[in-house]
């Protein structure tokens, strides 16, 4: 077995410099790697290009890092919910590449799966098409899209163990497993650190072999975005 | 005039006994609340799960545990979860039987635009450009005119598209209409107290009218 184990998220992120490329994990705030964030706010490495479906909210999520100017460019699907976001967008300190949602992720599965592009049908005859490459299978036109490259792939899962296995819960996974298969170096951050063994190999969602540093993570806050229930039924 | 429950409530009832459905966000989320009772039907949300269940209870709302609109949702017996790249691995191949999403525009040739206003905050197109490219048959919930009273059944769109001759069917506060494969917004139904006159008027884009046009029945 060979041990994955870091002392924490500050180790974790040690070798993370100015102008790297991140992906990081989740979806809205479900899924963050929250101790991660934290740990690069505090180390304070700017010129940071993040690849995140989302860019988190003014105080929480990537909005922490985007506050302390450590973001040169967001390359996400969906960046609503954050006005120094838009602030920075409109000013023209922040640069943002928007792809479609169903792209980004095929496009980490792609680099966790050794496979240089992809071809997919979303965005054709749009503006995401422009500049790319089109082919025509079967009668239908795809665009060429690019494997990601990044440095370090952030990613959060529920539990994981000392080999680096992996397994997420319920739809805090998102881009979770995408991510973790597609960095030059993958750090998770999990709920619950377990010795190798505990986990049962049957129901690991990402094989260690793509986890590089695993620790466990502390004080989740969990954030919810969007609080909706119903009434108790009397 | 229809409201949008009652849009909600009419393209309900294009949903059949075994379909996987996936909502879009603002009148399409509606549409759960209206599914026919006795038939079974599976909700997607493409942040990585089937079977959509309702709101949590209160104090229930569990934060790892939400829908594409970021709200706390609940799993229901036969629910799945999955990733991100699976969850669009079964749009694209077609898997998800019916998509139903909002537009601003929408083209005599099944253009729809909903994503980006040119000059406005753009805050990206999330997983609708993926939708649109690949489902097999999708549904707009629309209103059809503005603000100001212009038509958003246009000649073709004059906002940054999301996609291409993909959309079939529209339900507006107004009517029901197929976007035809050779183009042309085809009444089928009008809403009630609403004439074929107001809906000529109404539509920008080229609307074809054949023989009477029945109102909107809504199955109660």
């Amino acid at each position: 077995m060979i041990n994955k184990v870091v002392s924490g998220a500050e180790e974790a992120i040690r070798d993370i410099s100015d102008g790297a490329t991140l992906m990081l994990g989740g979806f809205g705030l479900c899924g963050i790697p929250e101790n991660c964030i934290n740990a690069l706010v505090t180390k304070g490495v700017k010129s940071l290009t993040c690849i995140s479906n989302n860019a988190g909210v003014d105080d929480f999520g990537i909005g922490l890092m985007l506050k302390q100017r450590q973001v040169k460019k967001m390359i996400s699907s969906y960046v609503g919910e954050n006005a120094e976001f838009e602030r920075q967008l409109l000013s023209g300190e922040l640069e943002v590449d928007l792809i479609p949602q169903g792209t980004l992720a095929t496009r980490c599965l792609a680099a966790g799966y050794g496979m240089p592009a992809i071809f997919t049908p979303a965005g054709v005859g749009t503006e995401v098409a422009e500049g790319k490459e089109i082919r025509n299978f079967n009668g239908k036109d795809y665009l060429m899209e690019y494997a990601f490259d990044a440095d370090f792939a952030i990613v959060k899962a529920w539990k994981g163990d000392t080999a680096g296995n992996l397994i997420f819960r319920s739809t805090s996974r998102n881009f979770n497993p995408v991510m973790a298969m597609a960095g030059k170096i993958t750090i998770a951050e999990v709920e619950e650190l377990v010795e190798a063994g505990e986990l049962d190999p049957d129901y690991i969602h990402t094989p260690g072999i793509y986890v590089h540093r695993i620790f466990q993570g502390k004080d989740y806050k969990k954030r919810i975005e969007q609080r909706t229930v119903r009434k108790s039924e009397v | 005039m229809f409201n949008k429950e009652e849009i909600a409530q009419r393209i309900a009832q294009e949903i059949k006994d075994g379909y996987y459905v996936n909502l879009g966000i603002g009148i399409p989320t509606l549409v759960a609340n209206y599914i026919p009772k006795g038939i079974n039907v599976v909700l997607q949300s493409e942040n990585g799960l089937l079977g959509m269940g309702p709101f949590p209870f209160e104090g229930e709302e569990d934060a790892d545990l939400i829908n594409a609109g970021k709200q706390t949702i609940t799993t229901l017996p036969g629910s799945s979860i999955f990733d991100s790249a699976m969850s669009f691995g079964m749009i694209r191949a077609q898997k998800v039987d019916l998509t139903i999403l909002g537009a601003m525009e929408v083209s005599e040739n099944g253009d729809i635009a909903n994503w980006k206003i040119p000059g406005k905050m753009v805050k990206g197109m999330g997983g609708a450009m993926d939708l649109v490219a690949s489902a097999k048959n999708i549904i707009v919930a629309m209103q059809h005119v503005n603000k100001a009273g212009e038509s958003k059944l246009l000649p073709s769109c004059t906002l940054p598209l999301t996609g291409v001759k993909c959309i079939r069917k529209i339900v507006t506060e107004l009517a029901v209409l197929d976007v035809l494969p050779e183009g042309g917004f085809k009444l089928l139904e009008r809403a009630p107290g609403v004439s074929v006159d107001f809906i000529k008027q109404s539509t920008a884009g080229r609307l074809i009218v054949e023989g009477e046009i029945p109102e909107m029945k809504l199955n109660m």
